[in-house]
């Protein structure tokens, strides 16, 4: 009876090599699930950082999840009610599962709390890891310097712009903290009425810092101008294209010339920024 | 009440820190801010956790000399001093388990339940599975995840749909599987029992007050480490030892205490 019913043996040896794929497996199991989530915690590309953050890639993971910098924020002498004489909400939130960032880490949103931009700029150095880079925020003189912060960009939606339509508005362009730089108002000719005139809300790439107090101030419904990531709202031409008439930018072509050109025949020795721009004159 | 002694005080530790780093955040206090990944003592003192800091380094971040320096003294603490006692003086997430484990012994929930046998070794599989994750997605991948520094943020900075990973520990340890996160799977556990094990305060014990009555294995959260009672007088030196000192507050026989191990008696 015993000999029909008896359990296979296995040796030691298979004992060995089955446990090690039992445990193998549950470690690839366990890694791939881990390693799946982890993808999608990385959240949306549309987050804003807080000022100083490293690319979001290297952000991700420099940054230890302190909090410090939004304690700071929230901290800062100037977030103080002079009302209440406690501090309003700070700008800098630190994400929650529901949030579409990456748990645990800094980010804004400029529709509720813009960054106001503080001129000591309390959230940067308190950070221990270096995700916030305090010197992308310090200037030439080695002081720090709000107008390096590169959080976003601004972008307009022209169609729902009221400024665009004819009817007086420059909310954003007054409460842009770099008044006149980083928005520029355009002064347009209204052809429909033929005596008022277009007051156009027109952001500088180079100045705006993505602070968001333009999205704040925006009076229509759902502003009309808002913070964007430069990954996102900007494009890019490529280094092929250039500005011909910008000596500097002409610099560029003539410098790519002798990498680029591979092959040389009867035609193509002479490059042609030789015959095209023949007896033309650079400022 | 000597029999909570133990509890009472790592009930206030545990509880003070979440009020200090309650307080940095909500009144603008230096004495302890940040959260349990990263803090700074007084503005000056950096601490970090050293798995976290371990992670970001997987992960491929360039790590700062504040961060490395605060991970050093934690480790420092931890390894010359405190043992695991981060486990059971400090990380929050004890206080869920142990609420789990308390109910559970209420209920009678071992006379009924079904065997769930896992290894205590899971943890540092775990460890290293984390450093894996972390290496491959660029993501400090424990950090994620972990439950400790979603309860401590919670507590700081407001809970989010988080907190429902909190009652899934809760139920966990409650109807799965006994001291089944803090005992079986924490990776962060899992790297305080390797920095503590050569710690200087472990519990001691004494088989020649001992009455058997074995109280302190129906107590202890590790109780492997407890194999010692009633046949030799010695340390606590098992690893996976928190300090937590439930066993000290419950022997009624003085057959356990507190002490420091002495390395040149040895």
């Amino acid at each position: 009876m015993n000999d029909t019913i008896k359990k296979p043996q296995i040796s030691e040896r298979r004992k060995f090599f089955t446990n090690i794929a039992h445990n193998a497996g549950l470690g690839v199991m366990g890694g791939l699930l881990w390693a799946g989530y982890a993808d999608k915690a990385k959240g949306s590309t549309l987050t804003l950082r807080p000022p100083g953050a490293l690319k979001e890639e290297d952000f991700l993971s420099a940054c230890i999840k302190c909090g410090l910098c939004a304690e700071a924020c929230v901290n800062r002498p100037s977030n103080i009610s002079k009302l209440t004489g406690k501090p309003r909400p700070g700008t800098l939130k630190m994400a929650k599962a529901k949030d579409d960032v990456t748990i645990g880490t800094p980010f804004f949103v400029a529709a509720d709390i813009p960054c106001y931009m503080c001129e000591d700029i309390p959230c940067v150095p308190v950070c221990p890891t270096g995700a916030l880079d305090l010197a992308s925020l310090t200037n030439k003189n080695n002081e720090l310097d709000f107008r390096l912060m590169d959080m976003g960009i601004a972008v307009v939606d022209p169609n729902s712009c009221i400024a665009f339509w004819g009817i007086q508005c420059d909310a954003c362009y007054r409460a842009c903290p770099l008044m006149d730089e980083a928005i520029k108002l355009e002064y347009d000719r209204n052809e429909r009425t033929g005596k008022h005139a277009f007051l156009k809300p027109i952001i500088v790439m180079d100045i705006c810092t993505g602070c968001g107090l333009c999205e704040k101030a925006c009076v229509t419904e759902k502003p009309a101008i808002f913070i964007q990531p430069r990954e996102i709202a900007l494009g890019k031409p490529g280094d092929h294209y250039v500005k011909g008439w910008d000596s500097k930018d002409e610099q560029r072509a003539v410098s790519q010339e002798a990498k680029d050109v591979t092959t040389k025949t009867e035609r193509s020795e002479k490059g042609a920024a030789d015959y095209l721009n023949e007896g033309v004159d650079f400022e | 009440m000597s029999n909570v002694k133990y509890l009472i005080l790592r009930r206030v530790s545990q509880i003070t820190l979440l009020v200090l780093y309650f307080g940095a955040n909500a009144y603008g206090w230096k004495m302890l801010a940040g959260t349990m990944s990263s803090s700074s003592v007084l503005e000056k003192i950096p601490l970090s956790d050293p798995f976290a800091v371990l992670q970001m380094l997987a992960a491929g971040a360039v790590l700062t000399f504040d961060v490395i320096l605060g991970a050093m003294i934690i480790a420092l603490f931890y390894g010359i001093i405190g043992g695991r006692a981060f486990c059971s003086w400090v990380c929050p997430v004890n206080m869920v388990t142990d609420a789990a484990n308390w109910l559970r012994r209420k209920l009678y929930m071992d006379k009924i339940e079904r065997k769930v046998w896992m290894s205590r070794n899971i943890r540092y599989y775990m460890i290293i599975l984390a450093l894996v994750v972390s290496f491959v997605s660029g993501l400090a991948a424990f950090e994620i995840i972990s439950p400790i520094t979603i309860l401590n943020r919670g507590v700081i900075f407001g809970f989010g749909a988080g907190a429902g990973l909190l009652v899934a520990i809760f139920l966990f340890d409650l109807f799965v599987l006994k001291n089944g996160w803090c005992g079986h799977i924490c990776p962060l556990g899992g790297v305080h029992s390797i920095i503590g094990k050569y710690s200087l305060i472990r519990v001691k014990h004494n088989s020649d007050n001992c009455t058997l009555c074995m109280k302190c294995k129906e107590v202890c959260p590790e109780v492997q480490v407890l194999d010692m009672i009633g046949k030799r007088s010695e340390f606590v030196v098992k690893q996976e030892c928190t300090n937590c000192g439930r066993c000290v507050d419950v022997c009624n026989d003085d057959a356990l205490g507190f002490s420091i191990r002495n390395y040149l008696k040895q």
